[in-house]
């Protein structure tokens, strides 16, 4: 059997008093690319958000190569590891948003290279071509001395993804990557993810872009609230809905 | 009105006004820069989520906010020193003065990191940054930025405050000014002259500040 790369175990996660995971089960092997479809409120962003920790989760586990994710037991109490322990193993994941959040004040290079100079320990030549190196791969090597604010929400993206992917990441997470972006930017950003697909990055893409979840995904998974719905292959999920929830939320949705 | 304006006493003394100005602009930039310190570990404290961090920092703020500046630093001089804190003129006043706009710029640098977007702290959370590296990479370089307009306010004004400082004999220009108006008794002059002088260098470190917005400003 191949080891897992990603394993969540009934994974809980409450804000207050309102449950929002509610015991989500999941495993992922190097190399897949799995789409997280459903309806807003149903729990996808925040599972994705907690995969790196930048939610806490109260109940289940999450695993990495086998490694637990943000908590470990001590003297049989669950306890959050150390706030330099929890970074290392952020950066196990990278992780592009839907906000782009670029660093305002550095170019796109230095927005690139600070991962790699302050986490990954490189010096700053080094950290430069591979910059150069990225983001001639998401097609911005003219960008690189460019500011965020000089360049289009598309590019901005890419950017973003160039910094995540440069930090050499075991698996990329994707939040709706595409959701803040005028639609005529929408397919230069779903492009450099393909690429990425094609090149057997393992990812993990919440998305409201269907007909995209279709083309790239070996695997979709239907949130609905708070748990996994249902998964499988896309053809069988897309065309075939084996529940009604899916049927349902397939109708609302673009893809047609 | 019998005065005739004659500004040739003034001039012969032009040169201790100079170095009165030079010594009133050191006095305000030591002060801006040890405050600014004061001020970001402040910031820090106020915004923290513990009370223990948070309750000194609010505690500090209040007070300096609600003493008159005069008072604080005729504290400083005079009463300090029976309590054993003996400092010299010029140590005492930009000491006085930086803890003095500490607690103003505590207040300017708190709303500058509250408006630093959280998804760019997660952004470096996500690419490995620690809360530290996160703090000094990104949050206080983006929050300069931020407070740079009420920044070159304050210098301003601390420039002007150092003024005060002639209230125990530092030899600053208005300390100067005065000294030249009892020795040449051309009052009119002497106070239009320091004037002068005043208006002019804060209109240059207005400027000089305008100058380093531009430079620094982020295009959106």
């Amino acid at each position: 059997m191949t080891k897992n790369l990603l394993e969540i175990q009934a994974l809980r996660k409450r804000y207050g008093s309102v449950e929002v995971l509610k015991g989500v089960d999941c495993t992922m092997q190097q190399g897949e690319v799995i789409s997280i479809i459903g309806s807003s409120g149903s729990g996808k962003t925040t599972m994705l958000r907690c995969i790196n920790m930048l939610e806490d989760f109260q109940g289940g586990r999450i695993l990495i190569d086998g490694e637990p994710i943000g908590y470990e037991e001590r003297n049989g109490v669950r306890v959050r590891k150390s706030e330099k322990e929890i970074a290392r193993q952020r950066a196990l994941t990278g992780m592009a948003f839907q906000q782009f959040n670029l660093f305002p004040h550095m170019t796109a290079a230095s927005n690139v290279m600070l991962g790699l100079i302050k986490v990954k320990k490189m010096a700053r030549d080094e950290a430069r071509s591979v910059a150069e190196k990225w983001l001639e791969r998401v097609g911005l090597g003219q960008r690189a001395d460019h500011y965020p604010g000089q360049l289009s929400g598309g590019q901005q993206q890419r950017v973003a993804i160039a910094r995540a992917i440069a930090m050499n990441p075991r698996l990329m997470l994707f939040d709706e990557v595409t959701s803040a972006l005028d639609p005529e930017l929408v397919g230069e950003v779903l492009q450099v993810i393909k690429d990425l697909a094609a090149d057997g990055m393992s990812m993990l893409l919440v998305t409201h872009e269907m007909r995209f979840a279709f083309e790239v995904s070996s695997r979709v998974i239907f949130m609905n609230q708070g748990v996994i719905g249902e998964e499988g292959d896309p053809k069988v999920m897309f065309l075939k809905p084996q529940t009604e929830r899916l049927a349902e939320f397939l109708k609302t949705s673009s893809f047609a | 009105m019998g005065y005739t304006l004659n500004f040739s006493a003034v001039w012969r003394s032009f040169d201790q006004l100079l170095w009165g100005l030079l010594l009133s602009l050191e006095l305000a930039i030591g002060a801006i820069l040890i405050g600014a310190v004061i001020g970001l570990v402040t910031a820090f404290g106020l915004i923290s989520k513990s009370g223990w961090a948070r309750r000194p920092a609010a505690l500090y703020v209040t007070v300096i906010r609600n003493l008159p500046i005069l008072v604080l630093i005729l504290f400083s001089y005079f009463a300090l020193p029976q309590m054993g804190v003996r400092l010299g003129k010029i140590e005492s006043f930009v000491a006085t003065l930086a803890i003095y706009s500490g607690a103003y710029l505590a207040e300017v640098f708190r709303a500058g990191l509250l408006s630093i977007p959280n998804g760019l702290k997660e952004a470096g959370l996500a690419i490995g940054l620690t809360p530290m590296q996160i703090r000094t990479s990104i949050v206080i370089p983006l929050m300069f930025r931020n407070v740079l307009p009420s920044l070159s306010s304050t210098l301003i004004s601390l420039f002007k405050d150092t003024s005060l400082a002639a209230a125990i004999a530092v030899p600053e220009l208005t300390f100067e000014a005065r000294k030249i108006n009892v020795e040449t008794f051309r009052v009119v002059e002497t106070w239009i002259v320091a004037s002068c002088l005043y208006v002019a260098t804060c209109t240059v470190l207005a400027a000089l500040m305008r100058m380093v917005e531009r430079r620094l400003v982020i295009s959106r």
